[in-house]
């Protein structure tokens, strides 16, 4: 409803209304501020670009991570006013509390926070922002010059209903095929980052040692960064 | 004062993938340049979300959003899976550091 009456609301006057969306002009009517959702616009892009460009210039991976908080929110507040209620707060369930929270994990697990300076280097900003400068430009111009098709009175639709119809009737292909995806994520995230077992370790070393040959040590074979951790055969599980 | 169109949401989707390609073209650190990854596909999401809502109707725009979320879940994990794995090799997420494939 919030965003039916937002995306309503910052239509231009004068079209045609939808006879369901006659909470939004008695809104506008009363108050006298039809451009209010308009300055709301404004600071949510201001929001999100602001939090992107935080991202992507911050010096601490930690205010990166941040950052894309309210990038995140921001494009959720963006898919509100597009009349996008489901997708918002997929958007805000999957990105934030699914896809931030594994960033943070990663930035947390892989940088020594007691190191002050947390390694957030850049490669070649200047050819990047030259990059970033003609790229934006670029597609900001398509955007702004192009006169796309647009309907004069975007519709308001049942968000969910229709959204569980396609699913399951015209895309019912491609959500099948997202759960299989899905599926051979979870394993393997779960193969490629798990630590090896104690066989399949010993396994390993036995190999190596009959590659390297005879005269050398088994513990010397493996020169990898694996050796770091201590003794292999004390491990524990 | 400007009303709030499709161009506008055109130029924040178009802010935005400039800010991620900035930010996957010039990190060192592998979690930055996957946040970077993350940017283009909002970026992405807005478009197609815009359009859908504008030019398209009905709920197309908002099921390829869907899907695109959907993926870029799936790619945060097993990015950041591979980020884990390259960490415990090297001791470092520097990309510049780690050049060699080792099985």
């Amino acid at each position: 409803m919030i965003g039916r009456m937002l995306a309503g609301s910052s239509n231009p006057p004068g079209l045609p209304g939808g006879g369901r969306d006659g909470l939004v002009y008695e809104a506008k009517d009363l108050f006298g501020l039809g451009q209010l959702s308009d300055f709301l616009w404004y600071a949510l892009a201001a929001l999100t670009v602001g939090s992107a460009a935080g991202v992507a210039f911050s010096r601490n991976i930690i205010y990166s991570a941040f950052s894309l908080l309210g990038t995140f929110l921001g494009a959720a507040a963006m898919y509100v006013y597009l009349a996008a209620p489901f997708v918002a707060i997929t958007q805000v369930l999957i990105y934030i509390g699914g896809v931030l929270v594994l960033i943070l994990f990663a930035v947390m697990l892989t940088s020594r926070i007691r190191d002050v300076q947390i390694s957030n280097g850049s490669l070649a900003p200047l050819p990047g922002a030259l990059g970033l400068l003609a790229c934006a430009g670029l597609l900001g111009y398509v955007g702004g010059s192009t006169p796309w098709h647009e309907v004069a009175r975007p519709e308001m639709i049942d968000q969910a209903q229709a959204l569980g119809d396609g699913f399951l009737s015209t895309y019912l292909l491609p959500f099948e095929a997202a759960s299989v995806v899905l599926l051979a994520t979870l394993v393997a995230s779960v193969v490629i980052a798990r630590r090896e077992t104690d066989e399949e370790e010993a396994a390993g070393r036995s190999e190596a040692a009959d590659r390297g040959g005879a005269g050398t040590p088994p513990g010397a074979v493996r020169a990898g960064g694996r050796a770091a951790h201590g003794p292999p055969a004390t491990e524990e599980v | 004062m400007l009303h709030v169109g499709l161009a506008h949401f055109l130029a924040v989707g178009a802010l935005l993938f400039a800010l991620g390609a900035y930010c996957v073209t010039t990190r060192k650190n592998a979690v930055g340049i996957l946040m970077g990854v993350e940017l283009i596909l909002n970026a992405a999401n807005v478009n197609f979300v815009a359009f859908g809502h504008y030019s398209w109707g009905g709920i197309h725009g908002q099921v390829f959003a869907l899907f695109v979320i959907v993926l870029a879940a799936a790619e945060a994990a097993v990015g950041l899976a591979i980020v884990l794995t390259l960490y415990r090799h090297y001791k470092t997420i520097d990309v510049t550091r780690a050049e060699r494939l080792e099985g």
